[in-house]
């Protein structure tokens, strides 16, 4: 097996008395996308904050590449490759898209103290780049208020893939999606992975991660239940974990076995 | 790179268009201020004796103009930034205070008195600034208490440096010793251009007295640091990294530091900037006057403020213009000023702060929402 990229060993996070983490382990390998899966409350946001550098852990271990590591801030995270794509995108509706795309990381040139941003740069990566997954930004001057949701939610992936990410963390991408912007981001997701990066996908729709998922970790209570990889594993099942199992299937029943 | 054009279909879609000129244009933050630039000057150039438009009317009016416009660079740029300072005006008094008892009651040279003003108002907005970033109050809030604090400080210090008065004489007498505070002194103080200018009136090019001396000597020096400060923050903030983080900052903390901003830094450079804005203009002030006093710079706050929003910037931060915040500025200078010009009593000045500000931030409003697709 290929070393992980980003390994999570016994992860725990405390809020003052509240545990949100009590022990989560994962590994993230290169070429694969895991699929980080779990119902609300399950900590899988708090987690994903632990691995992107915003929490500081309370006790485990992260290693990248083999190596321990401790972020203490979100910017080493990113520097080290670890790029999260966050369910508020970490978009600023004010802003527009071009300043959006390329917040916290602005291309300069000359020399200081004449090191300008390259706006022109800017403004041709952001427009290609969004064509690239489909997105017709008219005008990457336009603030990105004006975006749709999907839109905005398309241009924070390939903000975080165009930054040269290792492990590329998706909170919940499709949630907010319509059908076929969601099936854009799905087939965007494949071919991150295919470029060898590694992805975290959050959902808590277990069709879309049967979709492109290779691994499926559940979370349930601040634990991970298990992993498992596609094919040992069913829909059902999955679904079954992340719910708790039993209460799920007796409403299915009730329902008519539409949940 | 190339394979993501043949996973992902590229929509051929010619729906492409570029923004039209005139949404362009809308979209400028300072639109509104330019706008009211216009209206101001019609108005005075159709009610107001022509003298005002003359080149000594118009130094009149841009004195004061770039005294309170250095303020609303700072206040603009803080407030793109996305917090407030109700303390500069109160800053200049007491940075004021400290400059000129540097200069007379220490007796230090101009230079060291300049840096001494320069370190102490730095010192207070960064202890702003930790202040808002730490305890998560409003700024609106820590320094209106800073208001107070400094206001009464200058008061205090004052009578203590001059053994009860609220007045401090003698700072020009004092500040020119030395041929280098000689030279200092000219970069703070005075008019510039005064060579330029006596040849344009022996050239018949500007008004002249009739012994040939130019009625007008020079170009004040603050409208040469206003000018110059204005055109150097407007770049910063619209083309450079940090100006990209102050908007990001300003917009959404959370966003910006979750890609990376490390918006603490960045508000708290805005907070020892706006303070130092202050000091330049209590040094340029009380060099100007020769004495200091604890009125100095009493409800500047509130017209930098006042001047950055009909410049564009929204109060909730994120989106603002230093060009804007400097044209607002002039508009005060010219009916500050202008009034005087015309046969309206000069206390309307107050009725018209008051309406501008009205008109501004409702015209601001409406050109955001359709320019972010707000609804």
């Amino acid at each position: 097996m290929a070393t992980p990229i980003l390994e999570m060993r016994n992860i725990e996070k405390h809020f003052g008395s509240v545990v949100a983490l009590a022990g989560v382990s994962i590994e993230i390998l290169p070429g694969e996308v895991h699929c980080l899966l779990g119902d609300n409350g399950a900590g899988k946001s708090t987690f994903i904050k632990t691995m992107a550098g915003v929490h500081r852990l309370t006790k485990g271990q992260m290693f990248l590449n083999g190596q321990p590591v401790q972020f203490s801030s979100p910017r080493q995270a990113l520097d080290a490759g670890i790029a999260t794509v966050y369910q508020d995108l970490a978009m600023i509706p004010l802003m527009s898209v071009t300043r959006n795309f390329f917040m916290g990381r602005e291309p300069v040139k000359g020399i200081w103290p004449f090191r300008f941003m390259d706006m022109g740069f800017c403004d041709r990566i952001t427009r290609e780049e969004m064509k690239r997954i489909g997105i017709d930004v008219r005008d990457p001057g336009q603030a990105v208020g004006t975006l749709s949701g999907g839109e905005r939610q398309c241009v924070a992936i390939s903000r975080a893939v165009y930054f040269g990410a290792k492990v590329l963390i998706l909170d919940e991408p499709t949630s907010a999606l319509g059908v076929r912007q969601t099936s854009m981001v799905l087939k965007y997701i494949d071919m991150v992975r295919k470029r060898g990066l590694g992805v975290v996908f959050i959902t808590h729709n277990v069709r879309h991660a049967m979709a492109v998922g290779d691994r499926f970790t559940v979370l349930n209570r601040g634990r991970t239940l298990g992993t498992a990889a596609r094919g040992e594993i069913t829909a059902d099942e999955l679904q079954n974990l992340m719910a708790g199992g039993k209460e799920l299937a007796d409403l299915s029943s009730e329902l008519g076995g539409t949940v | 790179m190339t394979d993501k054009n043949s996973l992902i279909e590229t929509a051929a879609d010619e729906r492409l268009k570029h923004a039209s000129p005139l949404t362009r244009v809308l979209r400028r933050p300072e639109l509104g201020a330019l706008l009211g630039l216009v209206i101001v000057t019609v108005f005075f150039l159709a009610v107001a004796n022509p003298v005002m438009f003359e080149l000594s009317g118009i130094m009149n009016f841009m004195a004061p103009a770039a005294q309170l416009g250095i303020l609303a660079i700072g206040a603009s740029l803080l407030m793109v930034g996305g917090e407030f300072d109700l303390s500069v005006g109160s800053m200049v008094a007491f940075a004021g205070l400290i400059f000129a008892a540097c200069v007379v009651t220490f007796g230090m040279s101009l230079p060291v008195a300049i840096a001494v003003t320069f370190a102490c108002a730095a010192a207070i907005g960064f202890f702003n600034g930790q202040l808002v970033i730490h305890t998560g109050l409003p700024s609106f809030i820590v320094t209106l208490a800073f208001l107070f604090v400094l206001r009464g400080l200058s008061l205090v210090g004052l009578k203590w440096a001059t053994g009860g008065a609220t007045q401090l004489r003698g700072v020009r007498e004092a500040a020119t010793d030395t041929p280098l505070d000689a030279f200092i002194y000219k970069l703070f103080a005075g008019d510039a251009f005064e060579g330029l200018f006596a040849w344009l009136a022996a050239h018949d090019w500007i008004a002249k007295f009739p012994n040939g001396q130019p009625k007008v000597t020079g170009v004040p020096i603050e409208i040469l640091w206003f000018v110059g400060l204005a055109a150097l923050a407007a770049v910063v903030l619209s083309r450079t990294r940090y100006g990209n983080w102050i908007f990001a900052s300003g917009g959404d903390p959370n966003a910006a530091r979750n890609s990376g901003v490390p918006t603490r830094r960045v508000k708290t450079s805005l907070f020892v900037l706006t303070a130092c804005c202050a000091a330049l203009v209590a040094i340029l002030t009380v060099l100007d006057a020769g004495s200091t006093d604890a009125r100095r710079g009493f409800q500047k706050e509130f017209e930098a403020i006042i001047a950055a929003v009909i410049g564009g910037c929204l109060l909730t931060g994120g989106y603002g213009s230093v060009v804007g915040a400097a044209v607002g500025a002039v508009i005060f200078g010219m009916v500050l000023i202008g009034l005087t010009y015309t046969t309206i009593d000069q206390d309307w000045y107050l009725v018209f702060l008051g309406g501008m500000l009205l008109m501004a931030v409702f015209f601001n409003n409406i050109i955001r929402k359709r320019v972010t697709g707000e609804r």
